[in-house]
């Protein structure tokens, strides 16, 4: 049995590895730039049945966004968005025979949690300035600094972990329940598996909203909300 | 097999079953306390709802670190190179 912590590179494009869960990452980037392109190539305003379809998506996510960070959701869409239907795509992909999900690997992972990092930091200063974000690391009180700093750090490291961890465990189960029991013996949990990742990719992108609120802080909000009541 | 890898083994197990205790009774007590909310307050089903996801993906997260153990210990473990 191989381990589910290493990957394998297939080839070297240069110095740098090339391992499958890379090409999956490709092959899906391609399929939702492509399907984006295609669906918001012709959009009119009186919407086909397609594009009707793809805006309820974007509605869906607006409202999370609102509902989450009680925000305008118009700068945290596209990265909010990307995020949740790359993972869902990603965690859904093993449906097609002989793809493992590329979230099954820590690398993808690990690049993932560190966008949210990076994004957390971009949209703080981006709301508050360098003073305002370094300031919501003093929140409470001063004496917290320390902790809120390590908690910046292992809430990234949990985020990766946990995906990592629910994704990769279902692959893993899914083998072994297939070597000792044989053929069709696993759908069910394969099933379960299909929840678990769909779960995992709102889990994901709603966790990246909160520690987004939490960066840009309160003041914002409250103003955003006050003229969100104006508005009918 | 060394008696490191027969550790390894039976930590591995030990740390899948023992860590898979605490984050069961506390899914438990989650749910049922959702849905006792629910019971009360039928009309804020939506916004328990998400906020129970969210909180049991950070409750199974734990389990999830134990798993991670588990599979260092047996397939990344240090002390077996």
């Amino acid at each position: 049995m191989t381990s589910p912590l290493q990957s394998i590179a297939l080839f070297h494009l240069g110095p740098v590895p090339i391992t499958e869960a890379v090409i999956a990452t490709w092959a899906i980037m391609a399929v939702l730039v492509a399907g984006g392109m295609l669906v918001s190539r012709r959009l009119a305003l009186v919407p086909s049945a397609t594009q009707s379809a793809f805006e309820l998506i974007v509605d869906t996510v607006d409202s999370q966004i609102r509902d989450t960070m009680r925000v305008e959701p118009a700068p945290y869409r596209a990265f909010i968005g990307t995020l949740f239907v790359f993972i869902f795509f990603a965690n859904w992909s093993t449906l097609i025979p002989g793809v493992e999900p590329p979230t099954a690997h820590l690398e993808t992972d690990a690049a993932l949690a560190l966008l949210v990092f990076l994004a957390v930091t971009w949209f703080g200063i981006r709301a508050g300035g360098l003073r305002g974000y370094l300031a919501t690391f003093a929140s409470p009180s001063p004496i917290m600094i320390p902790l809120n700093f390590v908690e910046s750090l292992t809430r990234t490291f949990s985020m990766l972990v946990r995906l990592f961890g629910n994704v990769m465990s279902g692959v893993f189960m899914i083998g072994i329940v297939l070597s000792l029991a044989g053929l069709l013996v696993p759908i069910p949990l394969m099933a379960l598996d299909l929840l678990t990742g769909a779960v995992q990719a709102y889990i994901f992108s709603v966790l990246a909203m909160v520690f987004i609120a939490g960066a840009v802080g309160d003041e914002e909000r409250a103003a955003d909300t006050s003229s969100n009541r104006t508005a009918p | 097999m060394n008696w490191l890898a027969l550790v390894s083994i039976v930590s591995a197990a030990m740390a899948v079953s023992f860590g898979a205790i605490g984050p069961a009774l506390a899914e438990g007590r989650a749910v049922a306390a959702a849905m006792d909310a629910i019971a009360r307050q039928p009309e804020a089903a939506g916004t328990i709802s998400r906020t129970l996801f969210v909180g049991l993906a950070m409750i199974e997260t734990m389990a999830i670190y134990c798993l991670v153990i588990a599979l260092l210990l047996l397939f990344a473990n240090p002390l077996l190179k």
